[in-house]
């Protein structure tokens, strides 16, 4: 809790000090802009929390991302009148599919998360290509609707942020209010006591990469309307980033560790630094040595000292109470 | 109760590397013939030597970081920035190229990059005790975006004849210098892995940390120096790679790290630790650098081929595990 | 009868760890499991809690055969347990780790199905009361001490509707209030008619508190009946299968001049002002309960945690202490506790287990010998009497006994002056055991210092020239062998008042 707290008065420091030299960053047409852009990375950054809390790693996302994404774009291109709507869930549904299978290989070939996911990061970044021949699909051969609707506005904010706004609600009631939530926790905490408290953890573990997939899937055709271009590069190294907003966020790799609240907190940091450079005119190769900068620090400063140590004396004058 | 079985031998000594040979090694030899076999059908001139030579230039830098990957993965430890170090190596041999050092100068420059960027890995790692999967990412990016930032839009290029030369050296005929230093390395590695107190150590390590620190084993110090020598030998494919292409450009062996890692757990390197052999590790290289030649030969583009990898890879990891669970069935 | 279980057997590999559980419990009874450790009792235990799956024999439930497919099955079944190993979630609240795996969830209005963190707060306080305890709910269970822990793992147990309920060692880390809290619990839960398995290797408690006992032998039943027929003697007879004298083969061994002298030494948060000294030839017992900070200290002077203050000196030397690298050059051998996780490299054969801490010393440099090698390992196998066809064997193909006995002769090999063994004999077969003890006599009769950390009482007794208790990290007092042989059972009630305070 206390980690959150100094975060988001980084957060807010940091917003203060780049408004003082840029006057126009602290706009609402800014902000605006900035929880538009940063939608995506939280509603991936939330899944990708739920698979490392079970001391995993999915390094497939982006990859799913471009390959839900291509795949909704060729149906919207080949059949231009299918209601939005359908095209908006094809991208979950396939997704859910990619995501299924590295939790198979995850839950039930026990195959460590890192190897199948930087496997089978590289099997649908090819299936993207062989799926698109390699061609793109830009934004006119989209549907219009397809194309709108991410940035389409519902009491002035756009349908982007609005789905991660559910997404944060949605994180935070299933994490507290629901048996899954808590067995991830309890998991990811102690893989083997879970057993002995009941939880079905092959279950658990093949749920959150499957939501990984389907999350990743939505954001695979929200991602291309809003850009207007299906390639089979799309978000490339986009994980690295998701990951980094975890780990800023402080969800601990080791499992067990980490809220809605500072995944969500790392997700606007980054937001922030990637929109500010531009209006600061700084370079936007910077981008990636600052985030590399700021991964560094975050896992430095989150290291747990000695989480296991015992503590054994106690003061004497507390004995016999 | 049958009793068919020989001795179990221990997972990582010399003599069960000669029986798994029986298994994974041979089954990568195998692959690995029909690979050439294929290629040689493909195209009349694969097997002529010219044409040898030039396709182990594809994949020799890859294969010389593939060697400290393995005794890092060895050690449950793992290396996701070894491309960006690659990268930052090259900036800074590009920097003094720029600046008119000589070829002894800019080799040195790339090698103590490399050293330089590994101990940090390394110190991040076993000295402060940090997972090593975020510290390389966030290395990763710490690296390639230095050489992003200082190259911006532009790419070096003037680079000494006497520098890139370096990359078509041969040290007899059809042997470029750089593939014979990969041998000679590769040969060096699975000495002291396969025959030396240090490599006992590994497995000791990769098997049971714990166990291993409480047999005085210094377990960080080891890490350390692995995570280092990785940065070198990193530095060291930079400066090749610099010479063989001539360019260093913001994106130069951008992806790389995947298909290293690929290499050494395709060559039966065990994620969990404990358990491979540089034999199968040089088999995977030269399985993967054959068939991405052979594929090159008739212009199947370099995604499809990752993408082959990526399933070749999860197919490797599976059977074994279902193969497990069969013999399991089986018997019970 | 509740439960019934007969003709039970299970198999790891080739190691046979149970292969006739016999049981059966009765509703307001307590049955005491007895036998030693590696009898097969937590083998048992988890077939009845669903974590092994028998490979044969029935189980009847109320009459009924059942097969518990997994603990969820046995935990609805109402059989619930509080295991030997600590089922523990150090980062989530008291409250949820009580409730883990069971989470109370509203069962009407919108909020259906979502958990109920006000019933869950209110089923642990709940709990928590029946047990007669007060901890806090909302704290993090991490920042628990051992005792408290207990606790929490014993209200899970209770959360459930349970009809059996299976306590595997629920005494061992409790001091003495906390013991009797627990045997008034215990009275408690049989008038609720409940059943109860009691597994503890304390015989004053098991008289005390059981009603029934089953005593297990090397994986095998071996009788049943009612405590208030039986005697100590006689169930001991039952459980080791031989006479009691026999077990210690304790000589007498002139005691020479003190080798290791350790002066104040301290750790800023588990043991504080730690004096003793050892001589050679002598046995030095250190006792106390499970998390007294005995571990820690010996672990200390093994150079694996770092100390805030004292000295240690070795033949009058003082001596730093900075890695084990350093404690085995000078002649400091420690005998982990946990055999499997610290001792021993399980995969590895056994001849690279022994040879691994002094490779660089037989090799001559950085090439390996096997042959140097072998003999060493070869040696000190056979000096252990280590069963196994050969030295290429994997330890973890060994039993228990053996893989300690491998541990033990790699330690040997290193040839020390002073051998630390924490809990050498715990869930090590009889025969083997007694092979450490009498192994430790050899020892000291070549002039060896021994320290021999254990929470078994007899041990320690049978054993030891003079025994260092301590208690919660503190040393409470050094006890003569005169002070404790020459009455057992007054000795036995000095020893454990001094561990528990009580």
């Amino acid at each position: 809790m206390r980690r959150d707290f100094i975060l988001a008065g980084v957060i807010l420091g940091l917003a203060l000090l780049i408004g003082w030299r840029a006057p126009v960053f602290l706009t609402l047409a800014t902000l605006d802009d900035i929880a538009t852009d940063t939608a995506i990375l939280a509603m991936m950054a939330l899944a990708q929390m739920l698979v490392i809390l079970t001391r995993g790693i999915d390094l497939s996302v982006a990859a799913m991302l471009a390959f839900c994404g291509m795949a909704a774009a060729l149906v919207g291109q080949a059949l231009p009148e299918l209601p939005v709507g359908l095209l908006l869930i094809l991208g979950p549904a396939v997704g859910l599919g990619l995501g299924a299978i590295n939790g198979a290989f995850v839950a039930w070939l026990n195959v460590p998360p890192i190897v199948v996911t930087l496997a089978s990061m590289s099997l649908y970044r090819g299936a993207t290509f062989l799926l698109s021949g390699g061609l793109w699909v830009s934004s006119h051969d989209m549907p219009a609707a397809f194309r709108e609707f991410p940035t389409e506005r519902l009491f002035g904010l756009t349908h982007l942020v609005w789905l991660a706004l559910l997404a944060v609600l949605l994180a935070y009631g299933v994490l507290r209010y629901s048996r899954f939530g808590r067995s991830i926790y309890t998991y990811g905490g102690n893989p083997s006591a879970a057993r002995y408290v009941g939880i079905a953890s092959k279950r658990v573990l093949f749920s959150v990469y499957a939501i990984s997939g389907a999350v990743a899937g939505l954001c695979g055709a929200l991602w291309v309307g809003r850009y207007g271009i299906a390639f089979t590069d799309a978000a490339q190294g986009f994980e690295l980033q998701i990951i980094a907003a975890c780990v800023i966020g402080g969800v601990s790799i080791a499992g067990g560790i980490g809220t809605v609240l500072g995944c969500l907190l790392g997700v606007i940091f980054l937001g922030i630094i990637g929109n500010a450079l531009p209006i600061m005119a700084i370079s936007p190769f910077w981008q990636m040595l600052i985030f590399g900068a700021v991964i560094l620090a975050a896992v430095t400063i989150n290291r747990q000292k000695g989480r296991a140590a015992k503590i054994i004396l106690r003061p004497k004058t507390a004995e016999g109470g | 109760m049958t009793n068919f079985n020989l001795t179990p031998l221990p997972p990582y000594s010399f003599t069960w590397g000669l029986r798994l040979m029986r298994r994974w090694e041979v089954l990568l030899a195998v692959l690995l013939l029909l690979v050439m076999v294929g290629n040689s059908f493909l195209s009349p001139y694969f097997l002529d030597p010219y044409n040898l030579a030039d396709a182990t230039a594809n994949f020799t830098e890859k294969a010389m970081i593939a060697l400290p990957m393995a005794l890092l993965i060895i050690v449950r430890e793992i290396d996701i920035s070894v491309a960006s170090i690659m990268a930052l190596a090259s900036l800074l041999i590009g920097l003094a190229a720029e600046a008119g050092v000589g070829v002894p100068g800019l080799v040195a420059i790339g090698l103590l990059t490399g050293l330089a960027a590994g101990l940090l890995n390394g110190t991040l790692i076993a000295g402060l005790g940090l997972p090593s999967i975020v510290v390389t990412i966030g290395t990763l990016s710490l690296f390639r975006g230095i050489t992003a930032v200082v190259l911006g839009d532009r790419a070096i290029t003037a680079y000494p004849e006497a520098f890139t030369d370096l990359a078509t050296m041969k040290v007899i005929p059809f042997v470029s210098l750089e593939f014979a230093l990969f041998l000679a390395l590769a040969a060096v590695f699975a000495l002291v892995l396969h025959g030396t107190v240090i490599g006992r150590r590994l497995y000791a390590i990769g098997l049971n940390p714990t166990a291993a620190r409480f047999s005085g084993l210094n377990v960080r110090r080891t890490k350390l120096v692995l995570f280092t020598l990785t940065g070198l030998l990193a530095g060291l494919a930079a400066v090749f790679l610099t010479a063989r292409i001539g360019s260093t450009r913001p994106n130069i062996a951008s992806g790389w790290e995947l298909e290293i890692i690929t290499m050494v757990i395709l060559g039966g390197v065990s994620i969990a630790g404990g358990a491979g052999t540089i034999g199968g590790v040089v088999l995977a290289v030269f399985l993967l650098g054959m068939a991405g030649f052979g594929m090159g030969l008739v212009n199947v583009p370099g995604i499809v081929m990752s993408t082959l990898i990526g399933l070749l890879l999860l197919i490797a990891v599976a059977v074994p595990q279902l193969l497990a669970r069969f013999r399991r069935g089986g018997e019970g | 009868m509740v439960l019934t279980v007969e003709g039970l057997k299970k198999s790891f590999g080739a190691i046979s760890a149970l292969s006739d559980g016999r049981l059966s419990l009765m509703p307001g009874r307590v049955t005491a499991l007895i036998g030693e450790n590696g009898a097969g009792k937590s083998t048992l235990v988890k077939i009845l809690t669903g974590i092994y799956q028998p490979d044969a024999g029935s189980l009847r439930l109320d009459g009924v055969e059942r097969v518990f497919a997994a603990p969820q099955v046995a935990q609805a079944a109402g059989i619930s347990a509080v295991h030997q190993e600590t089922v523990m979630f150090d980062d989530l609240s008291v409250a949820e780790n009580i409730c883990a795996g069971h989470w109370p969830c509203h069962t009407r209005g919108w909020r259906k199905g979502m958990i109920d963190w006000t019933a869950l707060l209110a089923q642990a306080q709940a709990v928590l009361d029946r047990l007669g305890v007060s901890l806090p709910l909302q704290a993090r269970c991490g920042d628990l001490s051992i005792a408290q822990k207990h606790l929490v793992e014993m209200a899970r147990a209770l959360c459930h509707e349970s009809r059996v309920l299976i306590m595997d060692e629920p005494t061992a880390a409790l001091s003495h209030r906390e013991i009797a809290d627990l045997y008034r619990l215990v009275r408690h839960l049989k008038t609720q008619g409940i059943a109860i398995l009691f597994i503890s290797h304390k015989f004053d408690e098991i008289f005390e508190i059981a009603d029934d006992y089953v005593v297990m032998r090397d994986g095998a039943f071996v009788a049943e009946g009612q405590i208030a027929d039986t005697t100590t003697d006689a169930l001991v007879a039952m459980m080791v299968g031989r006479a009691m004298g026999a077990i210690f083969p304790k000589r007498s061994v002139p005691i020479g001049a003190p080798i290791l002298e350790v002066r104040g030494l301290s750790h800023p948060t588990e043991f504080e002002d730690v004096s003793f000294t050892v001589h050679a030839g002598e046995i030095l017992g250190f006792y106390g309960l499970v998390g007294a900070g005995r571990s820690e200290v010996m672990q200390a002077l093994f150079g694996l945690t770092p100390v805030s203050g004292g000295e240690i000196s070795l033949d009058g030397q003082t001596l730093r202490v900075n890695s084990p690298k350093d404690a085995i050059a000078a002649g400091i051998a420690y005998v982990p506790e946990d055999r499997q996780g610290q001792g021993a490299i399980l995969p590895m054969s056994i001849r690279d287990n022994i040879t691994l801490p002094l490779l660089e010393r037989i090799t001559g440099g950085w090439l390996l010998s096997p042959k140097n090698e072998g003999a060493i390992a070869e040696t000190f196998a056979r000096r252990l009497a280590v069963k196994a066809p050969d030295w290429h064997c994997r330890v973890d193909t060994l039993s228990g006994g053996n893989q300690q006995k491998v541990v033990i002769g790699k330690w040997l090999a290193t040839t020390p002056r002073v051998i630390i063994l924490d809990e050498p004999t715990k869930g090590i077969d009889v025969g083997s055991k007694a092979k450490v003890h009498d192994f430790m006599s050899d020892l000291v009769a070549e002039g060896l210092a021994v320290i021999l950390v254990s929470s078994e009482l007899p041990e320690v007794m049978g054993m030891a020239d003079r025994i260092v208790v301590m208690q919660e990290g503190r040393p409470y007092g050094s006890f003569e062998r005169a002070d404790f042989a020459t009455n057992p059972a007054q000795g036995a009630a000095m020893l454990a008042r001094a561990a528990t305070g009580g």
